[in-house]
């Protein structure tokens, strides 16, 4: 790396030891915000030395050793300030001094980190600034403009986060066998979360958000990493991915939604791809029951491995929705579930299930479910009725681009 | 780390069980109570009597204000407590998951706070 590395490099480069940096000093020190304070302490001293001396050779000793200095100093500062604390801050300095620092001797407990974070006994709200600051190491401005939050609501999360987690004895700590499916499930949603705000953005000119996606993958993958036997992880990275994979390909020039059906396939990445399939190979056994997210993935394989749209692997498709809608049975699942069972057995058979669907209620108000209920009558040749669909459909529409699209869709099946 | 478990469940509900509902119910608790202190976590507890039997006291301007019933009327009410010695949250959780009234009605967990 060259001595004169722009502050944003440093910046990314820094992100990528400060979790590990925190976790480690986090459960020496008993306190996430001493913790998170001495590595931003030491971000600062970065930001002004690697661009001028260069990166050191191994960042994440660099890292750990200058936030181990800092909190060292401020456990000092503490001591003479208050006498009462003096034996406990030495016994804490002590054991921070003690903390190793070659890079192949530093702990890796940000999957401790990471489970404190998404603990349910914290907000929902906070639980995804919270891993985001302390974990993934962006901090309140990058955070609040990712999120859209204003930057005093996303300091007020993390803050009010930190002090539950001291005051209400959260530990670091990966949780018993037994509450580790659940726990595992907060954390998945709140990395998918993180992953769709980028994801949804992407549509936009703000480089940051997408950002987030790809800070997204690379949480989970150290989750993934960290828990080699659990499926779930797995099948969220390889699902962000395949995702991810598609996103030049998603809009057109004019900043318009393309349909995974009409979207330009080689823009895809590659690369992304080849990461993502063996992952779901992996984790997709037959005779094993498979979670929601390996399922997602394995559908999104699906589109990945067709060459063009009219090469997809609709009956499989089919199989796999059915499968997911029995682990999560949600109307948006059935619906496309609807959707593949209509392009693997014909529009008539798709058509039974949404009106099925559309008979129970739930989705009366979902765009979605109108517009493909439109799509399949189209095909039946059933015009009026197509139109009438579309129109409901585009009353309840909101996105401008889908709006668009529900228009030209409405105008064919007029006639005009 | 102390922390104390304090048991909410609807009275009404309870009011409505057989005798032999709550028999079982008490047996539970004894057992739970002799398995925590056997765990060296149990600090104590108490079961209470039942918020018509409140008594609430309020001091303004030097006045006594007296009166009947609990600080709030909801719909699941303060039956009992314990006081637990845990190492963390997480295990403060486990003993509350064992406790009856959260099969019922919800069990709060509230660190205590020291002053040391």
């Amino acid at each position: 790396m060259d001595a004169s590395a722009p502050a944003d490099a440093v910046a990314r480069l820094f992100r990528a030891e400060f979790g590990r940096a925190v976790a480690v000093l986090a459960r020496t020190l008993g306190d996430v915000d001493r913790a998170e304070e001495a590595v931003q302490e030491a971000y600062a001293v970065a930001l002004e030395r690697w661009p001028r001396d260069g990166v050191p050779d191994s960042p994440a000793a660099w890292v750990l050793t200058t936030a181990k200095n800092r909190a060292i100093d401020r456990l000092r500062r503490e001591r003479s300030l208050r006498e009462k604390q003096a034996l406990l801050a030495r016994d804490l300095e002590e054991a921070v001094a003690d903390l190793p620092t070659e890079e192949d001797a530093i702990p890796d407990e940000r999957l401790e980190l990471i489970f404190a974070c998404c603990h349910p006994a914290l907000a929902a709200e906070a639980q995804v600034p919270l891993t985001l600051r302390l974990v993934g190491g962006l901090t309140v401005p990058e955070i609040a403009r990712a999120l859209l939050l204003p930057e005093a609501t996303v300091n007020q999360r993390i803050v009010r986060a930190k002090r539950k987690v001291r005051t209400s004895g959260i530990r670091l700590a990966v949780p018993p066998p037994e509450r580790l499916p659940d726990r595992l499930a907060v954390v998945l949603a709140v990395l998918y979360l993180v992953f769709n705000e980028g994801y949804a953005a992407s549509a936009g000119p703000d480089l940051v958000r997408e950002d987030l996606a790809a800070e997204a993958i690379r949480l989970t993958r150290v989750v993934a990493d960290l828990l080699p036997r659990e499926p779930e992880p797995v099948g969220l990275l390889a699902l962000m991915l395949l995702q991810h994979s598609r996103r030049e390909a998603r809009v057109d020039p004019h900043g318009e939604l393309v349909l995974l059906a009409d979207q330009d396939r080689s823009r895809w990445d590659a690369a992304l791809i080849a990461e993502a399939l063996p992952l779901v190979r992996r984790v997709m056994r037959p005779r094993r029951p498979a979670g929601p997210y390996v399922l997602q993935a394995a559908i999104a394989a699906v589109h990945a491995e067709a060459s063009d749209a009219s090469d997809t692997d609709w009956r499989r498709l089919k199989v796999l929705y059915g499968a997911l809608a029995h682990v999560s049975p949600t109307p948006v699942v059935e619906l496309n579930r609807a959707v593949a069972v209509a392009m693997a057995d014909g529009p008539q058979a798709g058509l039974e299930r949404i009106d099925a669907l559309a008979a129970g209620g739930a989705l009366d108000d979902y765009h979605l479910l109108h517009s493909a209920r439109a799509d399949l009558l189209r095909r039946l040749g059933e015009n009026a009725a197509s139109a009438h669909a579309y129109r409901r459909a585009l009353a309840l529409a909101t996105n401008d681009a889908e709006r668009r699209f529900l228009e030209r869709r409405l105008a064919d099946a007029e006639g005009r | 780390m102390q922390y104390i478990l304090l048991l909410y469940d609807e009275e009404a509900e309870s009011m409505k069980q057989s005798e032999a509902e709550t028999e079982a119910e008490m047996q539970e608790y004894f057992a739970l109570d002799e398995a925590l202190t056997e765990e060296g976590l149990n600090k104590g507890g108490e079961a209470l009597q039942p918020a018509s039997q409140a008594t609430s006291v309020r001091v303004r301007n030097g006045e006594v204000m007296v009166t009947d019933g609990p600080f709030a009327e909801t719909k699941e009410q303060l039956g009992g407590y314990y006081l637990i010695d845990a190492a963390d949250l997480e295990t403060a959780i486990g003993v509350a998951q064992r406790i009856p009234a959260a099969r019922k009605g919800t069990v709060e967990i509230r660190p205590v706070l020291k002053f040391d």
